[in-house]
């Protein structure tokens, strides 16, 4: 029995490579579902909920995404993938654009053959400490014990950073997240440190959660967005000015629920192009003139899907920022629609 | 004489004294105690230091066990509800967890309104066991045994049930034609025969045949895609398979470790040895990523299905072994017998010397079987959902349970034990059963 599945399975493989080839944009609209790769468990970032829906701030791209292409926000498919298979996972064509909070570092866009379409959310590395320890700054922690989790970018990050402040510190090696959480309740190390965004997700969860400060310093970049293969950049055009739509869209206050309205009243030229009530942009890369409509109306522009997933008024509670819009002190940009 | 007799012995005793109770300090639980836990210096130091760190183990879990809360919709609320009942510094555990999330511990991501497939899949489980586990059983349900895969991947899976009834068709037809052929033309070209039968009816026929059926009498379930899978659903289908596939592939692997063939046995002990030198992880990590390349571009090879047959192959090198010991502590007489009744090979297999080494290894076996159904947990580095890592790590990612620790791992712990110590039980009740030496 086996081998027959087997067989059979090599020989629909063998079938289905012929078609392959073409660009992931055809790939996606034949197979009218987009497959898009996250994270299996991140609070506020992406993560099934009860009934299994993948929630969250990297799924609402996804949703986004779907529906500029294919015109319905559900027609996707999630892929969980760990730290260790996001990236064959997208190599290998098992996905088709990877939006797992992965940060844009030179050689995975480089060496990996990967391109960073954009950034959809600049995060940092932070340190989290009781209050009863009595510092305030990062620089005080000479001597510390750290939980750390091995294998990390952070890790690296920590050690420079030690090491350029002429600190010393001895790590608490952990292996995920909720052994970090654990460690550090129990007294098991001076500190926790990780991505500031994952810091504000357990401080909210602590019980005594008054008595633990996040310190002000962040000592590392970790600009994390979506990314596709190298060798289609239509594709990479498609992702990109998607995430840019939803940027727009909040600099120019068009929601999820104003969108329709907007488009038949606005006089602003620039959102009447967006919009594709002036101009066709959609046809340049492959799409209809409503695709950036479609896509706000989702899950609501930039600044909606951070309010709803992580932002002040969820249990997570994260300021804007630098994320937020480049009018507003934040680093977010959209490149002018034209 | 006798008046002195009388005289000198006044009293003659006639019955027995009942005997009397021993001394108190050698009687009852003060014996028991003093024989087996303070039989001497060394003892009774053991057994206080025992007794200390079940005392230890119990303050530290007794009262966190005692103070469980059972309904809650967050972590935040059972802790708030330990402390208002129990004091700000108690600690309890909090199975609001398990009750709000078991169906995804069950099944994974598996559409609700399909839980009765997986689970008429898994009662049904038991009843093709029986007829193979249980001798008193009706032998005509073996049938319903051998059907069983096909049925379970059916209905776990869904789809059509023409391509698995053409599948079945397949084996059938090969069967037979196996069958004929084994007279004339020997079995190893009737093998072979079989082999490529089966590989072309699997390539050209299955397809076809069954969407024409489908076309005739559409006889479909609801599709459930892999990545549904999870929770224990996942981990008995990997368990379950890999298991009823690596038992066959074990013996045959054995046999051709100890063939006179050189080819044979230098394949069997090349696939064996490679196979045990490799950590499963890495098994796992082939399976997941390495595949991924070998295949052509944007093709998909269903990641159970890869995860099945790796375990598979990895659990059948650990049971050829295994076998390997039983065949090998069977006095050669066995074997020398077999042959001077006129037995060929695969008859002094079948009736001799597999009964005999197969017995001696069920311990092995079995141990074996335990320890890969505890295995199937590694699936989660390939981003499959198993329950102990994979739902956890996803329970733990919902704001509301974020920072729970133990109660997944007890909760996962505590199924993962039932279902090891009933296989534990069954091979030792196997090996009573079988046991032919009346010691």
């Amino acid at each position: 029995m086996k081998r027959s599945v087997f067989l059979g399975t090599v020989a629909a493989a063998g079938l289905v490579a012929g078609y392959a080839g073409a660009g992931t944009l055809d790939d996606v609209k034949a197979r009218d579902q987009l497959i898009c790769g996250v994270n299996i468990g991140l609070t506020g970032f992406g993560a099934p909920d009860a009934n299994g829906n993948y929630q969250g701030f990297d799924v609402a791209l996804c949703k986004a995404l779907a529906a500029a292409i294919l015109k319905d926000a559900n027609k996707v498919k999630y892929v969980g993938t760990s730290g260790e298979t996001r990236f064959t996972a997208l190599a290998s064509g098992e996905v088709d654009v990877l939006i797992r909070n992965s940060t844009w570092t030179y050689s995975r866009d480089t060496d990996l053959k990967f391109d960073f379409a954009a950034v959809n959310y600049y995060d940092g590395q932070g340190f989290m400490v009781k209050k009863e320890l009595g510092v305030s700054s990062a620089k005080e922690l000479n001597g510390a014990t750290i939980c750390i989790q091995t294998g990390t970018t952070t890790e690296l990050n920590l050690a420079d950073y030690f090491k350029g402040n002429n600190m010393t510190y001895t790590p608490v090696t952990i292996q995920d997240d909720a052994e970090g959480q654990r460690q550090y309740v129990a007294g098991g190390c001076d500190a926790y440190t990780t991505d500031a965004s994952g810091l504000a997700a357990i401080r909210a969860t602590l019980p005594d959660r008054d008595n633990h400060i996040i310190l002000p310093e962040i000592v590392s970049k970790e600009p994390l967005g979506p990314l596709v293969r190298h060798g289609d950049n239509n594709w990479g055009d498609i992702v990109r000015w998607t995430f840019y739509a939803l940027v727009a869209a909040e600099e120019y206050g068009v929601t999820s629920a104003n969108v329709e309205e907007t488009a038949s009243s606005t006089q602003n030229p620039e959102v009447k192009r967006l919009l594709g009530v002036e101009g066709d942009l959609g046809a340049m890369m492959g799409l209809d003139k409503d695709w950036a409509k479609r896509a706000i109306a989702a899950s609501g522009n930039y600044g909606e899907i951070f309010e709803a997933n992580i932002g002040a008024a969820t249990p997570i509670g994260l300021a804007r920022g630098l994320n937020a819009q480049w009018t507003q002190g934040g680093l977010l940009y959209a490149p002018p629609f034209r | 004489m006798s008046e002195i007799h009388a005289q000198t012995v006044p009293f003659v005793r006639e019955t027995m004294l009942p005997p009397s109770a021993p001394p108190r300090s050698e009687a009852g639980a003060v014996r028991w105690l003093r024989d087996n836990l303070f039989s001497g210096p060394m003892n009774i130091a053991l057994t206080v230091l025992g007794l200390m760190i079940l005392y230890v183990v119990f303050q530290a879990v007794l009262p966190w066990l005692l103070h469980s809360v059972w309904n809650a919709t967050s972590l935040g609320e059972c802790r708030e509800i330990v402390a208002r009942t129990w004091g700000p510094d108690a600690s309890g555990a909090c199975w609001a967890m398990i009750r709000e999330r078991w169906p995804q511990y069950l099944f994974g991501f598996y559409p609700a309104d399909l839980y009765w497939r997986p689970t008429l899949a898994f009662a049904l489980l038991f009843v093709a066991l029986a007829p193979v586990l249980f001798s008193g059983v009706p032998r005509p349900l073996l049938w319903f045994s051998a059907v069983y895969p096909m049925l379970a991947f059916w209905l776990l899976w869904g789809g059509s049930v023409w391509w698995w009834v053409m599948v079945i068709a397949g084996l059938a037809l090969t069967y037979a034609v196996f069958r004929l052929a084994v007279l004339r033309l020997g079995a190893i070209v009737a093998g072979t025969l079989a082999v490529v039968l089966l590989a072309a009816w699997s390539v050209y026929a299955v397809a076809p045949l069954s969407g024409r059926l489908d076309q005739v009498i559409p006889a479909a379930i609801t599709p459930v895609a892999s990545d549904r899978f999870g929770g224990f659903l996942l981990s008995i289908t990997i368990g379950v398979t890999a298991i009823g596939g690596s038992l066959p592939l074990g013996i045959l692997l054995a046999l051709g470790r100890r063939s006179d063939m050189p080819l044979v046995k230098s394949l069997a002990v090349g696939f064996i040895e490679v196979v045990r030198g490799v950590p499963l992880i890495t098994v796992l990590f082939t399976a997941s990523l390495l595949l991924q390349y070998f295949l052509p571009p944007r093709v998909q090879f269903d990641i159970i299905l890869r995860v099945i047959i790796m375990a598979t192959l990895f659990a059948a090198a650990y049971i050829a072994e295994v076998i390997r010991g039983g065949l090998a502590a069977l006095p050669r007489g066995q074997y020398e017998a077999a042959d001077s009744l006129g037995m060929d090979y695969w008859q002094a297999q079948r009736l001799i010397i597999m009964p005999q080494a197969l017995k001696i290894s069920i311990p092995g076996i079995v141990s074996s079987f335990i320890g890969l159904f505890k295995d199937t947990t590694l699936v989660a580095f390939v981003a499959l959902n198993d329950p102990l890592k994979g739902i956890t790590q996803i329970v733990r990612s919902d704001i509301n349970w974020k920072g729970i620790y133990w109660e997944p791992y007890v909760f996962v712990g505590a199924i993962f034990f039932l279902i090891c110590f009933g296989m534990s039980r069954y091979s030792m009740y196997l090996e009573r059963r079988l046991k032919r030496d009346h010691r």
